[in-house]
């Protein structure tokens, strides 16, 4: 009697997992498409904020390779680097970065260089940093980021790759120090690392190391 | 249990508010509430997570053991959540983004489980249907009135992305009330958050007290009166 009366429960509940089951399999089916579209046109949206879509004439997203460079872009795991192209001509590229240092935890990048090695601009694509105080790298908070712009290796010099405060000629806001300082360090070191790895960084259609 | 629509209503909006009163799902409250666009945003997904479960409670109540209950309500719940998640995700991307972790914590939400328990695995499935959509629509009006009170004073404006959730021709809906505002940090941070709900509940209660009867209140007399009956 106990014997039927547990298995009658079981059943029931494992119908409900069943159909629960199925519920949720439909949505992830039904949604899978329009999500990637989503994230893709987010994505495309952010790069071309950067990179202009008069600049080049590849696709963006699909030209695109990962690489993995913890002591320059500052997490151990795969980077994407977004590559632009112009008849062919390499234009620029959208390198993925992370400034580790930030006041709460990694402060995510994505920096866009020219082929001459100068920014075309920086943005903040994800941070914890403290609204109100650190958040003012967000272009929608103030244009403080965008004074990158143009920035290169050759028109300032590695000492002056740091904010007002520390020697640099880069603008601290008030309130926060330590979030604009590891935010120049980050496009200093990715400087860095496309001035070393550039003709790969173009050639390449596999995963670098 | 034989409640009338009104007394739903009433409960749901007001008497029994699962944020002023009950005080549930308060983690999602707390966090989310920092400008009315994100209030909006979590508390129309929750609405839409009640209703649906209050209703699939409610039309299988008869046929649950109460033994596994509370795991087939868990599976419903949790079922419900994970797709609207997924259908957020696909059609207002931008804002599932800002509210992030908080739409699958949905899951953890006291109230749904609770309204589910005490209410629709006990009724018929319109009232149960009823009672999911006014305990929502409770729960989004805190979530809005609170988010409009930390976004006003603590960025000094109102409908902030409002085109996350309703498109491009929303962006205009935002509400500077001061210019050149500095911002006042401690509205928009967690504390913000817990003083804001406290002197809500405040406003509420004596909102209530007025509304009482005076013989409601207990004086030297009303007891000797008591007594005497």
């Amino acid at each position: 009697m106990l014997f039927t009366h547990m298995i009658r429960t079981a059943l029931v509940l494992g119908m409900f997992a069943l159909i629960s089951t199925w519920l949720v399999a439909l949505t992830f089916d039904a949604t899978k498409e329009p999500i990637a579209a989503s994230e893709k046109r987010a994505l495309l949206r952010n790069l071309h904020q950067l990179i202009p879509p008069t600049l080049h004439d590849n696709d963006l997203f699909a030209d695109v390779i990962t690489v993995n460079d913890a002591s320059h872009l500052g997490i151990n795991t795969p980077l994407r680097v977004f590559r632009a192209r112009q008849n062919n001509q390499p234009i620029a590229v959208a390198i993925e970065s992370v400034a580790p240092d930030g006041y709460s935890g990694n402060i995510f990048l994505l920096i866009a260089i020219r082929y001459d090695g100068s920014l075309l601009g920086v943005r903040v694509s994800k941070h914890k940093e403290t609204p109100g105080l650190g958040d003012a790298i967000e272009i929608e908070r103030s244009d403080w980021i965008t004074g990158f712009n143009n920035k290169s290796l050759s028109t300032t010099h590695t000492k002056a790759w740091q904010v007002e405060k520390d020697g640099g000629e880069f603008d601290q806001f008030t309130g926060a120090t330590i979030t604009p300082r590891a935010i120049v360090k980050a496009v200093h070191k990715t400087l860095l690392y496309y001035q070393q790895h550039r003709d790969s960084l173009y050639k390449s259609n596999k995963q670098e190391s | 249990m034989f409640n009338r629509y009104a007394d739903i209503t009433g409960d749901g909006l007001w008497y029994n508010n699962i944020g002023f009163v009950q005080l549930l799902g308060l983690c999602p409250l707390l966090a989310v509430s920092s400008t009315v666009v994100n209030g909006l945003g979590l508390g129309l997904a929750t609405t839409a997570v009640l209703l649906a479960s209050n209703v699939s409670v409610s039309a299988i109540r008869n046929l649950v053991r109460p033994e596994i209950r509370i795991p087939a309500f868990m599976l419903i719940i949790a079922s419900f959540v994970t797709a609207i998640d997924l259908a957020m995700n696909a059609w207002l991307y931008d804002l599932h983004k800002v509210l992030g972790i908080f739409i699958p914590l949905i899951v953890t939400n006291c109230a749904i489980l609770g309204r589910a328990e005490a209410f629709a695995s006990r009724t018929a499935v319109d009232r149960a249907a009823l009672d999911g959509l006014m305990m929502g629509i409770g729960f989004t009006i805190v979530l809005v009135l609170l988010g409009g009170m930390r976004e006003a004073i603590g960025q000094g404006t109102l409908f902030a992305n409002a085109h996350l959730m309703f498109g491009a021709f929303a962006e205009s809906w935002k509400i500077i009330l001061i210019e050149d505002y500095r911002g006042f940090l401690l509205a928009i941070l967690p504390p913000g958050a817990f003083i804001g709900l406290g002197l809500m509940i405040v406003v509420k209660n004596i909102i209530d007290d007025k509304v009482a009867k005076p013989s409601a209140v207990i004086t030297a007399d009303s007891i000797a009166q008591t007594a005497t009956h």
